[in-house]
């Protein structure tokens, strides 16, 4: 959204040559193409996306920032240890927590539950919630009323709540039954906005076209609907992805979330609470960092709502 | 109207069942005994344990129960917990207090988070807009028990404007804190929405309309701008009033605030159903009821919207 006015202004005052051709922006390229053409010269598409590519390598290969083993500690000797910022990527950089474990590996290896969990999740529910709404919005009479029902059901069950009944029945929480979890009750918002999407998408002179064409049901549906349809959809689920790391850590600081042999920032986070007086550090970097994450994929949300969105150009 | 609302209310039944019912089949499916847990560590008498399940109802097929609790529910009974107390006295004491808190929240969220949404909206691109972009941005990334904390830590510990946790869950006062809390989130998201509406509208035909009659700019922005922009605000602000309830439960452990979460999250970690269940129903009634409220608003806001 805030980089739609400088794209403006860019426009509005840019030197135009007399008798050279008018720029024609948007003409002969595509949505995806324009949307990229956007994307690039957009600060905060770009500073989001080298936040993502960080957090994922720090995800994949989390060797290559500490050597630490996340899971041991020295009580004896770095109980609470303060943190020493000067010293850059060395165990004692954010300092230690209350069982002497180095913060700064903990941080980098809780980095692979967040992202593994915001991108399993999302995946889950793009195609649950998608084929969903493709199926209600595409087909419509009795299939939409009854697919929307089911979806209006699920969205009547409150997120945080019903995650918490669902996954304080599980005695062993991994990475994999979180993710369930959360997209069993998140996949609504996902066929909302995908069966709103068809019904207009559905209209277009080219689907009757294509029909007229004798272009079968699947085939109006995969190539015709599915691509002019999937633009807001990839809005919400980049949105969304931020909103799923920010409630596996909730739940994992509730204590219903991921469990202790996984290192995970909502753990750290809630371990550090009970000492953020004399130890405010434990409870900072952890918490920055899933900051950090969120507002990654939520800069990330705004930059490609404002390239697919033609409403505010 | 009257029809309309009729309808609406004819079509809320379904969804209500259903909803109910899921929350009811998650509850009773999931594996985890609330009468075997009444034993602790020790070794229960299986005959004690039979007599109890049966008393509590819990040995009938999942049907019957949910038949039952819903025959219940609706001359007002709803239920008792496993040690025997009825489940209305916990929830009565528990929703007043929830139910301040969402009300604080929400006036907050409301109120700052139009005001912000209406000077980014109408100075788009200035520094103002940028600067509450930037505001609203990090408090969505940040997650309410970060907030939380940083929130308690600057005010309560720093500062010392309030106590650390909330001493008497009935005060007003000592709810602000908390209430303010759990309404940055919806305050960020009000904010944006308005802001986005607003821009919009203000290229709008009747703005350009109303201008060149020469009205004062303040009648503009209050009748024409506004009640224009508000309708999505409305629809955001409706749907968010049940979740305001049901997402206290962080805010409410950090303060330590004795209202709904508390309540679930106590039942849940002692296993009785019967709070859990009950307190769902209700946050799915209030998220119901605050739907069609927004429905009827609709009307008011736009005269164009008509119910037959």
């Amino acid at each position: 959204m805030p980089d739609t006015t400088s794209i403006e202004k860019a426009t509005g005052t840019a030197p135009v040559k007399v008798g050279a051709p008018l720029p024609a922006p948007a003409k002969g390229r595509s949505l995806w193409a324009d949307a990229w053409h956007d994307l690039r010269r957009n600060p905060l598409f770009v500073i989001s996306a080298a936040l993502i590519l960080f957090l994922v390598v720090l995800a994949l290969f989390p060797s290559l920032f500490t050597d630490v083993n996340p899971r041991d500690g020295d009580p004896a000797n770095h109980y609470l240890g303060r943190p020493e910022l000067t010293h850059w990527f060395r165990p004692d950089w954010f300092g230690y927590d209350g069982q002497g474990r180095s913060i700064w590996a903990r941080v980098v290896h809780g980095t692979r539950a967040s992202i593994l969990v915001g991108f399993g999740v999302t995946l889950l529910v793009t195609l649950v919630g998608g084929l969903t709404g493709l199926l209600a919005g595409y087909f419509g009479g009795w299939l939409d009323s009854v697919l929307s029902r089911i979806t209006d059901i699920f969205f009547g069950v409150p997120f945080l709540l019903g995650a918490l009944v669902v996954l304080n029945a599980v005695t062993d929480r991994t990475p994999v039954v979180v993710m369930g979890a959360l997209a069993f009750l998140g996949w609504t918002q996902m066929a909302r906005v995908m069966r709103g999407s068809v019904l207009t998408t559905k209209q277009a002179d080219y689907v009757t076209a294509a029909r007229a064409l004798g272009a079968g049901t699947w085939r109006i549906m995969l190539r015709h609907i599915l691509p002019n349809a999937v633009a807001p959809v990839l809005v919400v689920a980049t949105i969304a992805l931020g909103s799923y790391i920010s409630a596996e850590a909730t739940l994992s600081y509730l204590g219903v979330g991921l469990q202790d042999p996984t290192v995970s920032w909502g753990i750290d986070i809630s371990t550090a609470s009970n000492q953020v007086r004399n130890a405010p550090h434990v409870l900072f970097f952890p918490a920055g960092m899933l900051s950090l994450c969120v507002l990654a994929f939520m800069m990330m949300g705004d930059a490609v709502r404002d390239a697919l969105d033609p409403k505010l150009r | 109207m009257g029809r309309y609302v009729a309808r609406r209310l004819l079509q809320m039944i379904p969804v209500f069942i259903g909803t109910t019912f899921l929350v009811f089949c998650m509850i009773y499916v999931l594996p985890g005994d609330p009468v075997r847990s009444l034993w602790g560590d020790k070794v229960p008498d299986p005959a004690q344990l039979a007599a109890i399940r049966a008393q509590l109802g819990l040995d009938q097929p999942l049907w019957q129960q949910y038949l039952d609790y819903m025959g219940g529910l609706l001359t007002g009974d709803l239920g008792t917990t496993t040690v025997g107390r009825p489940v209305a006295d916990e929830m009565g004491r528990a929703f007043p207090v929830t139910i301040r808190l969402a009300v604080i929240a929400f006036l907050f969220s409301s109120v700052a988070g139009i005001t912000l949404g209406v000077l980014g909206g109408m100075r788009r691109g200035k520094y103002v807009d940028t600067g509450i972009l930037i505001f609203t941005m990090l408090v969505i990334s940040m997650p309410v028990f970060v907030l939380g904390y940083v929130m308690r830590h600057v005010f309560a510990t720093e500062l010392g404007w309030v106590t650390p946790t909330v001493q008497n869950s009935e005060e007003i006062g000592q709810l602000l804190l908390p209430g303010v809390v759990l309404g940055m989130l919806s305050l960020a998201y009000v904010a944006r929405l308005t802001r986005t509406t607003v821009a919009e509208n203000l290229r709008a035909d009747f703005m350009r309309t109303a201008r060149a009659k020469g009205l004062p700019r303040r009648r503009i922005v209050r009748v024409h701008l506004l009640r224009n922009s508000m309708i999505p605000v409305v629809t955001f602000l409706g749907t968010d009033l049940g979740a305001l309830m049901g997402g206290a439960i962080v805010t409410e452990g950090i303060f330590n605030v004795h209202g709904v979460g508390r309540l679930v999250y106590d039942a849940l970690v002692r296993r009785e159903s019967a709070v859990v269940v009950g307190t769902v129903t209700v946050l799915v009634l209030i998220y119901l009821a605050a739907n069609l409220l927004v429905d009827l608003l609709y009307a008011v806001l736009d005269p164009r919207i008509r119910y037959a």
